[in-house]
Protein backbone atom coordinates (compact mmCIF):
# COMPACT_ATOMS: atom_id res chain seq x y z
CA UNK A 1 0.00 0.00 0.00
CA UNK A 2 2.66 2.47 1.09
CA UNK A 3 4.77 1.60 -1.94
CA UNK A 4 1.84 2.37 -4.28
CA UNK A 5 1.08 5.65 -2.50
CA UNK A 6 4.76 6.59 -2.67
CA UNK A 7 4.75 6.69 -6.45
CA UNK A 8 3.98 10.09 -8.00
CA UNK A 9 0.19 10.40 -8.26
CA UNK A 10 -1.19 10.80 -11.80
CA UNK A 11 -3.34 13.82 -12.63
CA UNK A 12 -6.54 11.78 -12.85
CA UNK A 13 -6.08 10.77 -9.22
CA UNK A 14 -4.87 14.14 -7.90
CA UNK A 15 -7.47 16.32 -9.64
CA UNK A 16 -10.58 14.51 -8.32
CA UNK A 17 -8.93 14.39 -4.87
CA UNK A 18 -8.67 18.19 -4.95
CA UNK A 19 -12.41 18.28 -5.66
CA UNK A 20 -12.82 16.02 -2.63
CA UNK A 21 -10.86 18.55 -0.51
CA UNK A 22 -13.22 21.29 -1.74
CA UNK A 23 -16.18 19.09 -0.80
CA UNK A 24 -14.81 18.36 2.68
CA UNK A 25 -14.23 22.06 3.36
CA UNK A 26 -17.73 23.03 2.18
CA UNK A 27 -19.28 20.19 4.16
CA UNK A 28 -17.50 21.23 7.35
CA UNK A 29 -18.59 24.85 6.96
CA UNK A 30 -15.48 26.27 5.33
CA UNK A 31 -14.53 26.91 1.74
CA UNK A 32 -11.53 26.19 -0.44
CA UNK A 33 -9.42 29.34 -0.79
CA UNK A 34 -5.88 29.52 0.53
CA UNK A 35 -4.81 33.11 -0.12
CA UNK A 36 -7.35 34.68 2.27
CA UNK A 37 -5.12 33.30 5.04
CA UNK A 38 -2.50 35.87 4.05
CA UNK A 39 -5.04 38.60 4.81
CA UNK A 40 -5.86 36.98 8.15
CA UNK A 41 -2.15 36.89 9.00
CA UNK A 42 -1.90 40.63 8.17
CA UNK A 43 -4.84 41.28 10.51
CA UNK A 44 -3.33 39.16 13.29
CA UNK A 45 -0.05 41.05 12.88
CA UNK A 46 -1.79 44.38 13.52
CA UNK A 47 -2.43 45.42 9.90
CA UNK A 48 -5.69 47.02 11.03
CA UNK A 49 -3.67 50.00 12.30
CA UNK A 50 -2.73 50.81 8.73
CA UNK A 51 -5.74 49.85 6.62
CA UNK A 52 -9.46 49.15 7.10
CA UNK A 53 -8.90 46.15 4.87
CA UNK A 54 -7.32 44.36 7.82
CA UNK A 55 -10.01 45.39 10.32
CA UNK A 56 -12.24 42.34 10.30
CA UNK A 57 -12.90 39.49 12.63
CA UNK A 58 -10.09 37.11 11.65
CA UNK A 59 -11.18 34.74 14.41
CA UNK A 60 -13.89 33.50 12.04
CA UNK A 61 -11.10 32.33 9.72
CA UNK A 62 -8.99 30.42 12.21
CA UNK A 63 -10.30 27.17 10.67
CA UNK A 64 -8.55 28.13 7.41
CA UNK A 65 -5.25 28.83 9.19
CA UNK A 66 -5.54 25.38 10.78
CA UNK A 67 -6.14 23.98 7.27
CA UNK A 68 -2.89 25.47 5.92
CA UNK A 69 -1.03 24.32 9.02
CA UNK A 70 -2.27 20.88 7.98
CA UNK A 71 -0.98 21.55 4.45
CA UNK A 72 2.50 22.11 5.94
CA UNK A 73 2.25 18.87 7.94
CA UNK A 74 0.96 17.03 4.86
CA UNK A 75 4.07 18.15 2.98
CA UNK A 76 6.21 16.86 5.83
CA UNK A 77 4.42 13.50 5.92
CA UNK A 78 4.53 13.04 2.14
CA UNK A 79 8.23 13.88 1.91
CA UNK A 80 9.25 11.71 4.87
CA UNK A 81 6.92 8.71 4.80
CA UNK A 82 5.69 8.63 1.20
CA UNK A 83 8.96 9.56 -0.41
CA UNK A 84 8.90 8.96 -4.12
CA UNK A 85 11.25 6.16 -5.24
CA UNK A 86 11.66 7.82 -8.65
CA UNK A 87 12.77 11.23 -9.82
CA UNK A 88 10.26 13.74 -11.12
CA UNK A 89 9.76 13.11 -14.83
CA UNK A 90 9.74 16.47 -16.51
CA UNK A 91 9.07 16.71 -20.23
CA UNK A 92 12.25 16.70 -22.31
CA UNK A 93 11.22 19.94 -24.01
CA UNK A 94 11.01 21.73 -20.64
CA UNK A 95 14.36 20.30 -19.53
CA UNK A 96 16.09 21.62 -22.64
CA UNK A 97 14.26 24.99 -22.56
CA UNK A 98 15.38 25.49 -18.97
CA UNK A 99 18.90 24.37 -19.78
CA UNK A 100 19.09 27.24 -22.24
CA UNK A 101 18.19 29.53 -19.34
CA UNK A 102 20.98 27.99 -17.24
CA UNK A 103 18.54 26.18 -14.95
CA UNK A 104 19.49 22.53 -14.59
CA UNK A 105 16.84 19.94 -13.84
CA UNK A 106 17.94 17.54 -11.12
CA UNK A 107 14.80 15.45 -10.68
CA UNK A 108 13.82 17.41 -7.57
CA UNK A 109 10.88 19.75 -6.97
CA UNK A 110 12.75 23.07 -7.17
CA UNK A 111 15.88 24.30 -8.98
CA UNK A 112 18.71 23.66 -6.56
CA UNK A 113 20.69 26.67 -7.81
CA UNK A 114 18.61 29.40 -6.24
CA UNK A 115 15.86 27.97 -4.02
CA UNK A 116 18.17 27.81 -0.99
CA UNK A 117 19.13 30.20 1.80
CA UNK A 118 22.44 30.98 0.09
CA UNK A 119 20.65 31.32 -3.25
CA UNK A 120 18.40 33.93 -1.67
CA UNK A 121 21.34 36.35 -1.74
CA UNK A 122 21.71 36.01 -5.52
CA UNK A 123 19.75 38.09 -8.02
CA UNK A 124 17.91 35.01 -9.36
CA UNK A 125 17.09 33.78 -5.87
CA UNK A 126 15.89 37.19 -4.69
CA UNK A 127 13.65 37.65 -7.73
CA UNK A 128 12.10 34.17 -7.69
CA UNK A 129 11.70 33.86 -3.92
CA UNK A 130 11.06 37.43 -2.74
CA UNK A 131 9.63 39.30 -5.75
CA UNK A 132 7.68 36.21 -6.89
CA UNK A 133 6.15 35.83 -3.44
CA UNK A 134 5.23 39.52 -3.27
CA UNK A 135 3.43 39.41 -6.65
CA UNK A 136 1.54 36.28 -5.60
CA UNK A 137 0.33 37.95 -2.39
CA UNK A 138 -0.52 41.30 -3.96
CA UNK A 139 -2.11 39.84 -7.09
CA UNK A 140 -4.16 37.22 -5.24
CA UNK A 141 -5.75 39.81 -2.99
CA UNK A 142 -6.38 42.28 -5.82
CA UNK A 143 -8.00 39.49 -7.84
CA UNK A 144 -9.87 38.31 -4.76
CA UNK A 145 -8.44 34.79 -4.80
CA UNK A 146 -5.72 32.47 -6.01
CA UNK A 147 -5.65 29.12 -7.79
CA UNK A 148 -7.79 27.41 -5.15
CA UNK A 149 -10.33 30.22 -4.75
CA UNK A 150 -10.74 31.10 -8.44
CA UNK A 151 -9.48 28.23 -10.62
CA UNK A 152 -11.03 25.47 -8.48
CA UNK A 153 -13.80 26.91 -6.26
CA UNK A 154 -14.87 29.80 -8.50
CA UNK A 155 -14.83 27.89 -11.79
CA UNK A 156 -16.63 24.94 -10.17
CA UNK A 157 -19.35 27.45 -9.27
CA UNK A 158 -19.30 28.78 -12.88
CA UNK A 159 -18.29 32.28 -11.82
CA UNK A 160 -17.43 34.58 -14.74
CA UNK A 161 -15.17 36.73 -12.49
CA UNK A 162 -13.14 33.61 -11.69
CA UNK A 163 -12.81 32.87 -15.40
CA UNK A 164 -11.49 36.40 -15.96
CA UNK A 165 -9.05 35.92 -13.06
CA UNK A 166 -7.81 32.58 -14.44
CA UNK A 167 -7.33 34.17 -17.88
CA UNK A 168 -5.33 36.85 -16.06
CA UNK A 169 -3.26 34.16 -14.29
CA UNK A 170 -2.33 32.74 -17.69
CA UNK A 171 -1.62 36.12 -19.32
CA UNK A 172 0.75 36.93 -16.45
CA UNK A 173 2.25 33.45 -16.32
CA UNK A 174 2.89 33.34 -20.06
CA UNK A 175 4.42 36.84 -20.04
CA UNK A 176 6.73 35.85 -17.19
CA UNK A 177 7.69 32.47 -18.67
CA UNK A 178 8.29 33.57 -22.26
CA UNK A 179 9.46 37.19 -21.99
CA UNK A 180 10.69 38.03 -18.50
CA UNK A 181 12.22 34.79 -17.19
CA UNK A 182 14.69 34.61 -20.12
CA UNK A 183 15.91 38.09 -19.12
CA UNK A 184 16.05 37.20 -15.43
CA UNK A 185 17.64 33.77 -15.63
CA UNK A 186 20.10 34.09 -18.49
CA UNK B 1 -11.70 20.14 19.08
CA UNK B 2 -13.73 21.78 16.34
CA UNK B 3 -10.53 22.58 14.45
CA UNK B 4 -9.12 19.02 14.35
CA UNK B 5 -11.06 18.17 11.19
CA UNK B 6 -9.55 21.12 9.32
CA UNK B 7 -6.08 19.96 10.34
CA UNK B 8 -6.81 16.52 8.91
CA UNK B 9 -8.26 17.94 5.67
CA UNK B 10 -5.18 20.17 5.40
CA UNK B 11 -2.85 17.20 5.90
CA UNK B 12 -4.63 15.34 3.10
CA UNK B 13 -4.36 18.45 0.90
CA UNK B 14 -0.61 18.75 1.60
CA UNK B 15 -0.08 15.09 0.71
CA UNK B 16 -2.08 15.47 -2.54
CA UNK B 17 -0.17 18.61 -3.53
CA UNK B 18 3.17 16.91 -2.88
CA UNK B 19 2.40 13.57 -4.52
CA UNK B 20 0.82 15.25 -7.57
CA UNK B 21 4.03 17.33 -7.90
CA UNK B 22 1.86 20.45 -8.31
CA UNK B 23 4.19 22.13 -5.79
CA UNK B 24 7.12 21.82 -8.19
CA UNK B 25 8.57 24.96 -9.81
CA UNK B 26 9.50 22.73 -12.76
CA UNK B 27 5.91 21.53 -13.22
CA UNK B 28 4.65 25.12 -13.31
CA UNK B 29 7.24 25.95 -15.96
CA UNK B 30 6.14 22.91 -17.94
CA UNK B 31 2.52 24.11 -17.69
CA UNK B 32 3.23 27.65 -18.88
CA UNK B 33 5.22 26.18 -21.79
CA UNK B 34 2.36 23.80 -22.68
CA UNK B 35 4.84 20.92 -22.71
CA UNK B 36 2.87 18.48 -20.63
CA UNK B 37 -0.77 17.75 -19.90
CA UNK B 38 -0.07 17.05 -16.21
CA UNK B 39 -1.10 20.37 -14.58
CA UNK B 40 -3.98 20.91 -17.03
CA UNK B 41 -5.13 17.38 -16.24
CA UNK B 42 -5.11 18.10 -12.50
CA UNK B 43 -7.07 21.36 -12.77
CA UNK B 44 -9.29 20.03 -15.56
CA UNK B 45 -10.26 16.81 -13.79
CA UNK B 46 -10.83 18.71 -10.53
CA UNK B 47 -13.33 20.86 -12.45
CA UNK B 48 -14.86 17.91 -14.27
CA UNK B 49 -15.96 16.67 -10.86
CA UNK B 50 -16.23 20.10 -9.21
CA UNK B 51 -18.78 21.66 -11.59
CA UNK B 52 -21.40 18.88 -11.31
CA UNK B 53 -20.71 18.57 -7.58
CA UNK B 54 -21.49 22.25 -6.94
CA UNK B 55 -24.61 22.07 -9.16
CA UNK B 56 -25.74 19.01 -7.19
CA UNK B 57 -25.02 20.59 -3.80
CA UNK B 58 -26.92 23.76 -4.74
CA UNK B 59 -29.91 21.79 -6.05
CA UNK B 60 -30.11 19.55 -3.00
CA UNK B 61 -29.64 22.46 -0.55
CA UNK B 62 -27.19 20.37 1.42
CA UNK B 63 -26.28 21.31 4.96
CA UNK B 64 -22.91 21.39 6.64
CA UNK B 65 -22.16 18.88 9.40
CA UNK B 66 -23.04 21.74 11.78
CA UNK B 67 -26.55 21.87 10.29
CA UNK B 68 -26.18 25.20 8.47
CA UNK B 69 -26.97 25.52 4.78
CA UNK B 70 -23.93 25.38 2.48
CA UNK B 71 -23.84 28.77 0.80
CA UNK B 72 -22.32 29.61 -2.58
CA UNK B 73 -21.82 33.32 -3.01
CA UNK B 74 -21.70 34.89 -6.44
CA UNK B 75 -18.61 37.00 -6.95
CA UNK B 76 -19.15 40.68 -7.73
CA UNK B 77 -19.07 41.29 -11.46
CA UNK B 78 -16.19 43.42 -12.69
CA UNK B 79 -13.32 43.00 -15.10
CA UNK B 80 -10.45 45.18 -13.93
CA UNK B 81 -9.75 43.72 -10.49
CA UNK B 82 -9.85 40.14 -11.75
CA UNK B 83 -7.85 40.83 -14.88
CA UNK B 84 -5.14 43.12 -13.44
CA UNK B 85 -4.94 41.26 -10.14
CA UNK B 86 -4.91 37.98 -12.04
CA UNK B 87 -2.07 39.14 -14.31
CA UNK B 88 0.07 40.18 -11.33
CA UNK B 89 -0.70 36.88 -9.63
CA UNK B 90 0.23 34.98 -12.81
CA UNK B 91 3.54 36.85 -13.08
CA UNK B 92 4.30 35.81 -9.50
CA UNK B 93 3.07 32.24 -10.00
CA UNK B 94 5.41 31.64 -12.95
CA UNK B 95 8.32 33.39 -11.20
CA UNK B 96 8.08 31.71 -7.81
CA UNK B 97 6.66 28.49 -9.27
CA UNK B 98 4.14 28.29 -6.46
CA UNK B 99 0.76 29.68 -5.53
CA UNK B 100 -0.13 30.10 -1.84
CA UNK B 101 -1.23 26.49 -1.11
CA UNK B 102 1.97 24.94 -2.51
CA UNK B 103 4.09 27.52 -0.63
CA UNK B 104 2.81 26.15 2.69
CA UNK B 105 3.30 22.56 1.54
CA UNK B 106 6.84 23.25 0.27
CA UNK B 107 7.81 24.43 3.75
CA UNK B 108 6.62 21.06 5.08
CA UNK B 109 8.70 19.38 2.38
CA UNK B 110 11.75 20.89 4.04
CA UNK B 111 12.29 23.92 1.81
CA UNK B 112 12.54 26.36 4.70
CA UNK B 113 13.59 29.22 2.40
CA UNK B 114 10.02 29.23 1.06
CA UNK B 115 9.09 30.83 4.41
CA UNK B 116 10.67 33.94 2.86
CA UNK B 117 8.29 33.61 -0.15
CA UNK B 118 5.38 33.32 2.26
CA UNK B 119 6.57 36.33 4.26
CA UNK B 120 6.89 38.22 1.00
CA UNK B 121 3.38 37.14 -0.06
CA UNK B 122 2.04 38.42 3.28
CA UNK B 123 3.88 41.69 2.65
CA UNK B 124 2.32 41.83 -0.84
CA UNK B 125 -1.12 41.36 0.70
CA UNK B 126 -0.34 44.09 3.24
CA UNK B 127 0.80 46.57 0.56
CA UNK B 128 -2.37 45.77 -1.41
CA UNK B 129 -4.35 46.72 1.70
CA UNK B 130 -2.52 50.06 1.83
CA UNK B 131 -3.04 51.02 -1.81
CA UNK B 132 -6.32 49.27 -2.70
CA UNK B 133 -8.31 52.53 -2.72
CA UNK B 134 -6.12 53.78 -5.55
CA UNK B 135 -6.49 50.64 -7.69
CA UNK B 136 -9.31 49.90 -10.17
CA UNK B 137 -11.68 47.21 -8.96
Amino acid sequence: MISILSQPWPWYVSGPLITFIMFLLLWTGGKFGVSSNLRSLCAIGGGGKYSDFFRFNWKNNVWNLVFVLGAVLGGFIASNYLQSPVLLTLSDATVSDLQELNVSFNGGLLPAEFFTWSGLMTVKGFLTIVVGGFLVGFGARWAGGCTSGHAISGLSNLQIPSLIAVIGFFIGGLMMTHFLLPLILK
Amino acid sequence: MKYAKYLLIGILFGIIMTKSEAISWFRIQEMFRFQSFHMFGIIGSALMFGVPMVIFMKRKHLNTIGGNPILFEDKKISVSRYLYGGILFGLGWALSGACPGPMFTLVGNGFSVILVSLGSAILGTFVYGLVRDKLPH
